[in-house]
């Protein structure tokens, strides 16, 4: 499980929400990371230091690199936002369920 | 049974699908007019609708406020982009939370279905990070949701 209030402010920081982004679609080193957001190795290394100490992020060793990829805690997290999502728009829609047979009448 | 189907596209689309038993135009007005949607467009159990401004034409605002009746709230704002009744909504819109959340597009077709309507519903967020921005404020609430529970049974 990941800390909540170290995952709550590695999460305030956009580019690491967007290194998290980035991960969601696959595993990337270091290198990887630094091309396309435009920073220093030492900067996204400094990020994804605070990620894995938020236990969003896992590394592994291979050779020299250490490539990172989302945690399935982080992974869980994202599928409860849809879960949730889906319940809200369940409720929503089950009231309009109601709405709409009232409206019936008048039509 | 009516049931909802929500998935993801890529990482920037997400696409709700339901179907109703009312005809595509009553379907299309309860999503447009202000006293129609202040009586299920309301999320949790508890929360009201008490400001409702919707002006469907090409360009119209949009402002819902929502209030859990206990000081806390928020509210929505965005504008009506293309409409074709009772078929298509497209508008723009983001959450106040108080700092805006950025742009969600939605584009929204009610199709008729035998009696009923089939509705799709597609958000379509700006970028990647977008997504993910929304995901990060979404679990803070989905944590507030499971606290709030949590207090309820305590």
């Amino acid at each position: 499980m990941p800390n909540l209030d170290a995952a709550f402010s590695a999460l305030a920081d956009p580019t690491r929400r967007a290194i998290l982004a980035r991960l969601a679609l696959g595993e990337a080193t270091v290198m990887e990371l630094v091309e396309p957001f435009d920073l220093t190795q030492p900067a996204i290394s400094r990020h994804l230091k605070v990620l894995e100490g938020a236990g969003l992020i896992l590394r592994r060793v291979e050779g020299t690199k250490r490539p990172c990829r989302l945690a399935p805690a982080a992974v869980a997290e994202i599928d409860q936002w849809l879960a949730m999502l889906r319940r809200a728009l369940e409720s929503n829609y089950d009231r309009l369920d109601g709405v709409l047979a009232a409206m019936k009448p008048e039509q | 049974m009516s049931k909802l189907t929500l998935t993801t596209e890529g990482d920037r689309h997400i696409v709700v699908t339901r179907r109703f038993a009312a005809p595509p135009e009553a379907v299309y007005r309860a999503h447009t007019e202000p006293k129609l949607l202040q009586t299920w467009l309301l999320g949790p159990e508890g929360w009201t609708m008490p400001v409702c401004i919707s002006e469907p034409r090409p360009g119209g605002k949009i402002r819902y406020e929502w209030t859990d009746g206990k000081g806390g709230g928020f509210h929505l704002t965005g504008e009506y982009l293309e409409l074709e009744p009772f078929s298509r909504i497209v508008h723009v819109a983001r959450m106040h939370l108080p700092d805006p959340t950025p742009d969600n597009h939605v584009e929204t077709r009610f199709a008729a279905d035998g009696s009923g309507t089939l509705m799709a519903m597609r958000m379509t967020l700006p970028d990647a990070e977008t997504r993910a921005a929304m995901l990060a404020s979404g679990m803070e609430r989905g944590m507030e949701a499971s606290y709030a529970r949590l207090d309820s049974m305590g």
